[in-house]
């Protein structure tokens, strides 16, 4: 059995956002490498949607998960999921939905993606004291 | 309430737009002046996508955003009008008086480009546009989120705050 996960998905997000999910991918569960991590920073759009389509092609993946739905990766994405119709585009990535997405083994990627989704927004909530008023 | 912000950015409609100065401004339409993007249902569709509830957005040639800059600037909400390049503003900003101000918020790295700011690379035909807009009485200047400092025109041309 490999140490290393492969390849699974690109994560595309401001700052160092897409970095830092897969980082703490790697601390939870050692599954870092199922994803590479692309920043928009500095980037003209065309330059995102480029780099978002080249690593897709080289790594021949099906799922790229961006942070902001108005952001210019998912953008970016979006275009280059119009030119290849069988590429899963998901927007407000959090860490939840990339653990998810890494530790489904077996399931194919675009499956993994949206079941991923549902984890993501459970992962989601307003947590009230349980004294508070 | 006239036109808060005359915006040129390269990446449009995306959160530095909609969430940094839609939401402290109280941005309640957005005018995208594009003539590839007003040509594209399928574009059109994307960015308005990017909008959140409450605000909306409308996209442009140069000549309809010059023949709707007035009804824009008596509308009582806060708006921003957006350019993905220096000349469309400039085409703009020449067939619209109102256009007194330019926000050079996001111009990214391309062939040909020097870097002035760490958000603005500029050509040479770029400076000469930003420097003649200038000079017919445009106000100009850097600016990519409201919490940053705004950058004066002749100090971006002179490139040396890169950090």
């Amino acid at each position: 059995m490999s140490d290393v996960s492969p390849v699974r998905a690109v994560v595309a997000a401001h700052g160092d956002v897409a970095a830092g999910l897969v980082s703490g991918v790697e601390a939870i569960s050692g599954r870092g490498s199922a994803f590479i991590a692309l920043s928009n920073r500095g980037l003209a759009p065309a330059d995102i949607e480029r780099a978002i389509r080249e690593t897709v092609e080289g790594a021949a993946l099906e799922v790229v998960f961006t942070d902001l739905p108005m952001g210019s990766c998912a953008i970016a994405a979006r275009k280059v999921q119009r030119l290849r119709p069988s590429l899963l585009v998901v927007t407000g990535v959090n860490l939840a939905t990339l653990l998810d997405f890494a530790m489904a083994d077996g399931v194919p990627p675009r499956e993994a993606a949206e079941r991923a989704v549902q984890r993501g927004k459970d992962a989601l909530a307003a947590i009230i004291p349980p004294h508070a008023g | 309430m006239p036109v808060d912000v005359f915006r040129i950015d390269d990446r449009l409609i995306h959160g530095q737009v909609v969430v940094g100065w839609g939401q402290p401004l109280d941005i309640a339409f957005v005018v995208l002046v594009d003539d590839a993007v007003a040509d594209s249902d399928w574009e059109q569709d994307l960015y308005r996508m990017g909008v959140p509830p409450g605000m909306t957005v409308s996209f442009l040639s140069v000549e309809g955003a010059i023949a709707a800059l007035p009804a824009l600037q008596a509308d009582a909400r806060h708006g921003l009008v957006l350019t993905g390049d220096i000349a469309t503003m400039q085409r703009l900003a020449a067939g619209a008086p109102a256009v007194r101000a330019v926000n050079l918020g996001g111009v990214h790295h391309a062939p040909g480009r020097t870097q002035r700011l760490r958000y603005v690379f500029l050509s040479s035909a770029e400076e000469a546009a930003l420097r003649d807009m200038a000079a017919s009485g445009v106000t100009i200047t850097a600016q990519d989120v409201p919490a940053s400092r705004p950058v004066p025109l002749e100090q971006v041309l002179a490139g040396t705050d890169l950090s």
